[in-house]
This record gives C-alpha cells, structure tokens and sequence, in this order.
C-alpha cells in the first residue's frame, strides 16, 4: 500500500470544488440540526429537567454537543452518495483507471467527507455559542475538534461502504437514513443514557457515535458518561476498522 | 515490436460469453481498429485491458506489463477515451484536466503547459474555462481525447471514438487520431461499428463478432481477400449486352437491374480499373451506347458480410449509456 499525495490533494481538492459551488447544500444541511437545536433546546430547556443533568447546566447546553453528532452522522454518511453519483456520471471511470493506489482514493473521498462534515460541525457549534450556549473553553473546543473528525472518519468511510455495494442514489438515501436513525437516537445526544432499561443501554454501548458524542459532550460542557479515554479509543478503533473495509471494498469496484 | 498482445481472452457474464477466446497483437505506432456490431464485446475488452475488468480466463499484455500482475504499469503506460462520457461536468475544461494531470502525478511545471499543448491538439483553449456542462456533445468528446493525451501514455484507447456525433465533427475527430498517432507517435487502439471509420483510420483492424475474431488484418488486405470489384454500366438495351458478355470469363458475375429510363448492368470483376476499358471496347464493337460506367471497390461492410451472413446493422445503444447520456444531457440545461 502507498500513498499518493498528489491523488489525495486533488481528490480532496474536487470534492472542496463541488461543495463550495453547490451554496444550497450548505445552507439545507445546516438547517435541520439547527431547528432541532433551537426548537427542543429552548422548548425543553423551559419545561422538563432530566435528573441526570447537573442542575447548573441548561438543557441546551446538554443538546447542542448532541446536535453537532448527529449533524456529523448525517453528512458524513451522506458522503458516499457523491460516490454513486460519479458512477453514475461516468466520472468513477476516471478515477479508478488512473494508476493510484485504492487506498489514496478512499483516503482522498474520505478527507473530502471529512471536511464537509467538520465545516457543518464547526459552523453549528458557532451558532450555538450565538445563541448562548455555554462551553467550556477554547482547550474544550479544540478537543472537540479531534471528536469531530473521528466521528466524521468513520461515517465517511461507512457511507463508502454502502456506497461499494450499491448503484441507486434513492436506495442508497432511504439505507442510510434507515440506519442512521436509531444510530443518533440512541446515541444520548437527545437524553441522558443512565436511566435506559437495560436492553437499551447495551445497545447504545455498541453504538459508535455514543461514544462521539460523550466524547464532545466532555470536551464543551464537561460532563461525561464515560471517561475520554475510552471514547478515543473506542473512536480510534472504529474509523481504523471502517477505513480498512472500505479500502477493501472499494479495490472491488468494477465499473461499467 | 508489439504494444499488445492477448491470448485467448475470455470473459463471462454468467453463461454469456461476452469475449470468447481472444486473440490478438497490436503493433507499435499504428492504429489498430477493433470493429464488429454493438454487443460484439468491444468495449469488454477494452475495459480488461485498461484493467477495469477482471478477464475470466487467458492472457494478456499492454506494453510488456500483465494486466492482472502488473496493473499499475499497465494504467500509466495507458490513456482512455471511454464509450461514455467520463468528464466531470460540474468542473470546468481545465479543471478536468488539472485533475486528471495531478492524479496521474505528472510535475507541476508539466503540467500547466501540457495542459495548454492538449487544449490547443484538441481546439479547445477559448472554452477551457467554461463549466463542462456548458460544451457540446463534440467539445465534450474532444476534452475526453486531450485528458487521454495528458500523461503521455504509450497506448491511447478509444472506445466508439465518434458515437453520437454529426458528420463534421466526426471527420475533425477523425483528423485529431491521425494527427495525434503520427505527431506524439502514439499506437491508437480505437473500437468502432462505423465499417467507414475503421476503413478510414486503422492500419490494421480485427473484425470481432460474439465475442470472437472472424478477422484480423489490414483493412485493404481484408477487402481484397473476398476480391471482386463491381462496375456498373448503364445501357440502353441492357438484357442483349448481357448475352454478349457471357461470353468473357474475366467477368465472374452479372447483375441487370431495371430502372425506368434505362437499364443498369452490374459485373463482378477482378482488378476493376483495367477491365472498364476491355467492356468499352466490346461494348463500342457491338454498338452499344453506354451512358456512364462507376467502379465501386469492396468496403469492410462486404467483408462483414462475407463472414458472417449478416450486414451490421445499428443497433440500439444500450439501457443503461442511453441512461448515463440522458443524465448528462438534462444537466446540461441550456447553452
Ligand atoms: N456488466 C455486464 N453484465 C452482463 N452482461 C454484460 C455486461 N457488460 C456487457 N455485457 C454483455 O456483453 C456483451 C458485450 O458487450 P460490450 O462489450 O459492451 O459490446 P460492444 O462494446 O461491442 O457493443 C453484450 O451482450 C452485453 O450485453
Ligand atoms: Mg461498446
């Protein structure tokens, strides 16, 4: 395996291209988690106090760290679409005759999902300062950050998966959203984990994006389920797993 | 000296045999022509040799380096212009190109200036930074051919080089592949179902039909080897010129066929030039007033025909590139 930094840049470089030109993919995706946030972060902030929540800090402050997940899960997945869709326009041809390693093009689309995702990421969690959200600091943002890109790492690469395996943009958008559903809900983004039934609890335990978002839930507000370690490492191991797999399974692309 | 070689290559699509037990050499330098109806497994074979596609069974080798063994290799000595549109329209002429030259890894300062040099091979330079969406079918064509020049490679593919194209810009197309052939001293390996476009621009050709070669020279030894020029003479009295010709063995067959003001008689000869002045001469000694006399060489169409009973007919594209085409097209919008 060897990396070719030229491919990387350029493919990574395409992906910053189209995004930049389509303004309107920006703004749409940006506006559902921020309703989510406004809307419920507001809303329950002034009704219902979880009991799992330190009585000084706010709901919103809760939610905001769960918002930024889910927007990341979203995007990232939502990544490999732009997969099919140079299938389907014949541009994946190009790539994959081009004498370059299938590893650098994975790592290529996947740096490209990458920062899309953390743009969306990084933006959401500026407006929730606007709009008075309280974190920690700047260490805490930083550190936020680093969750960022590794939630964003592992859904990319999971969004190529699904992407290797298919040809259909509309099932390819109804699978992802069908998976990433309960992979947000029972991520904690929305509530506090520690008062599941059981069952559920060992379901979240084998959700990844839990520990992304308990990951950024300590880095800006400080509070945490877990320990960081764990989230790291638990992080780590996972966007390792799905790189390879979809390095694996993209080598076995033939186009027509 | 050959550029390709394949030995009985095969590939199956479950118990279709797409390409049944191929083989074939292609020379250095020249332009080789892979010519047979859609369905043929043209644009099969090509893809296994760009390494696209995995061939079921046999050999096969681009420029000395084994497709299977040796991919990278074979990818750079390699350029491809494929059947379908392959640019990203989204992108501007330039940027498909900066693309294609950084992810080949050419060097910086190459790459600025060959990317001028195939712009300009290609008739492209005032459009380079306009939004591939906005180019026409023939600009979009041209663009696929530059991005196939940009790496320097040894062997350029073309797969239907012409498809979909009118007239004109089929012969400029035509222009660029023996430009290109003879100025970066490029061998051209192009598939066609245009019997004139291979005619035209191939050196040597194979003539390939379900999955498998039926023939595999020069376009002018192929027509030559089923013979018989035809000319064709039109009589007043045709029916009595006839009986008389009868008589003369150099002609190997004859035709009359009626059309209102006169009669039009077709004969099968060999070497058809020399002959035109013999059947004058008979034709002057038993007072016959011929009105005019065409000589039509065999084209590859014939040969088609001679090998496998059936013309090649032109048939529908398929499914799924007429999809790919209508997506495209319907991005385009309005220019
Ligand atoms: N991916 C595929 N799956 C099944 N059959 C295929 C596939 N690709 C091509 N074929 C079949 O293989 C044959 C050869 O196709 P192709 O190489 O595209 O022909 P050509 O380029 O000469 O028109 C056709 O009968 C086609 O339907
Ligand atoms: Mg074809």
């Amino acid at each position: 395996m060897k990396l070719h930094f030229n491919a990387i840049y350029i493919i990574w470089l395409r992906e910053m291209t189209r995004f930049f030109r389509a303004k309107s993919r920006v703004i749409g995706s940006l506006a559902m988690p921020l309703f989510f946030l406004v809307i419920l972060g507001f809303g329950f902030n002034a009704s219902i106090r979880f009991s799992d929540i330190p009585p000084e800090i706010d709901y919103i402050d809760f939610l905001a760290p769960g918002i930024i997940g889910m927007a990341l899960l979203f995007d990232s997945i939502s990544s490999g679409l732009t997969v099919l869709m140079d299938k389907q326009f014949g541009f994946l041809k190009e790539i994959m005759v081009a004498p370059v390693d299938r590893f650098s093009i994975v790592i290529g689309k996947t740096a490209g999902g990458v920062t899309t995702a953390l743009i969306q990421g990084i933006l959401i969690l500026l407006i929730s300062l606007v709009i008075g959200v309280k974190i920690t600091g700047v260490v805490g943002f930083l550190s936020a950050i680093v969750f960022m890109i590794l939630i964003s790492v592992s859904f990319v690469c999971l969004g190529l998966i699904f992407a290797s395996k298919m040809e259909d943009m509309h099932g390819f958008q109804l699978i992802t959203r069908l998976f990433a559903f309960p992979v947000f809900l029972l991520s904690g983004a929305f509530f506090p984990l520690d008062n599941l039934p059981v069952w559920l609890q060992y379901l979240t335990y084998m959700n990844p994006l839990t520990y992304g978002v308990d990951g950024l839930r300590h880095s800006l507000i400080g509070i945490t389920q877990f320990s960081v370690t764990l989230d790291l490492l638990v992080l780590v191991c996972f966007s390792t797993l799905m790189i390879i797999l979809s390095t694996y399974l993209f080598s076995g692309i033939e186009v027509d | 000296m050959y550029s390709i070689k394949t030995d009985k290559l095969t590939k199956k699509y479950g118990d279709l045999r797409a390409v049944d037990n191929i083989s074939l050499n292609v020379k250095k330098d020249e332009i080789f022509g892979l010519l047979g109806p859609n369905g043929a497994g043209k644009t099969t074979i090509i893809k296994m040799l760009a390494t696209l596609l995995k061939p079921t069974s046999g050999f096969a080798e681009v420029c000395g380096y084994n497709i299977l063994s040796d991919q990278d290799a074979v990818r750079k000595s390699i350029g491809i212009v494929f059947q379908n549109p392959s640019t990203d329209i989204e992108l501007t002429g330039r940027e498909n190109l900066d693309f294609h030259a950084r992810i080949y890894n050419m060097d910086k300062d190459v790459r600025q200036e060959r990317i001028d040099e195939v712009l300009d091979l290609v008739e492209l330079s005032d459009k380079a930074d306009i939004f591939v969406k906005n180019y026409s079918g023939g600009m979009q064509r041209r663009l696929e051919i530059a991005r196939g020049l940009m790496h320097y490679p040894n062997v350029l593919f073309l797969d239907e080089p012409t498809l979909g194209l009118d007239a004109q810009t089929r012969r400029s197309v035509w222009e660029y592949i023996k430009r290109l052939n003879k100025d970066e001293k490029i061998t051209v390996v192009l598939t066609t179902h245009y019997m004139d476009e291979a005619d035209y621009l191939c050196d040597r050709i194979v003539i390939i039909d379900h999955g498998k070669v039926i023939a595999h020279d020069s376009p002018a030894n192929l027509k030559n080897s089923i013979g018989k020029d035809i000319i064709s003479l039109q009589v007043a009295d045709g029916k009595n010129f006839l009986n008389t010709l009868t008589a003369f063995d150099f002609i190997k067959g004859m035709e009359l066929h009626d059309e209102s003001l006169y009669e039009s008689l077709y004969l099968s000869v060999e070497d058809g030039e020399r002959m035109i002045p013999r059947i004058m001469d008979i034709a002057h000694k038993e007072g016959v007033i011929v009105q005019s006399v065409g000589l039509r060489k065999p084209t590859l169409e014939d040969v088609f025909l001679h090998f496998t009973g059936r013309t090649i007919r032109d048939q529908d594209t398929g499914k799924k590139e007429h999809f790919q085409r209508m997506v495209r097209e319907r991005m385009r919008g309005t220019r």
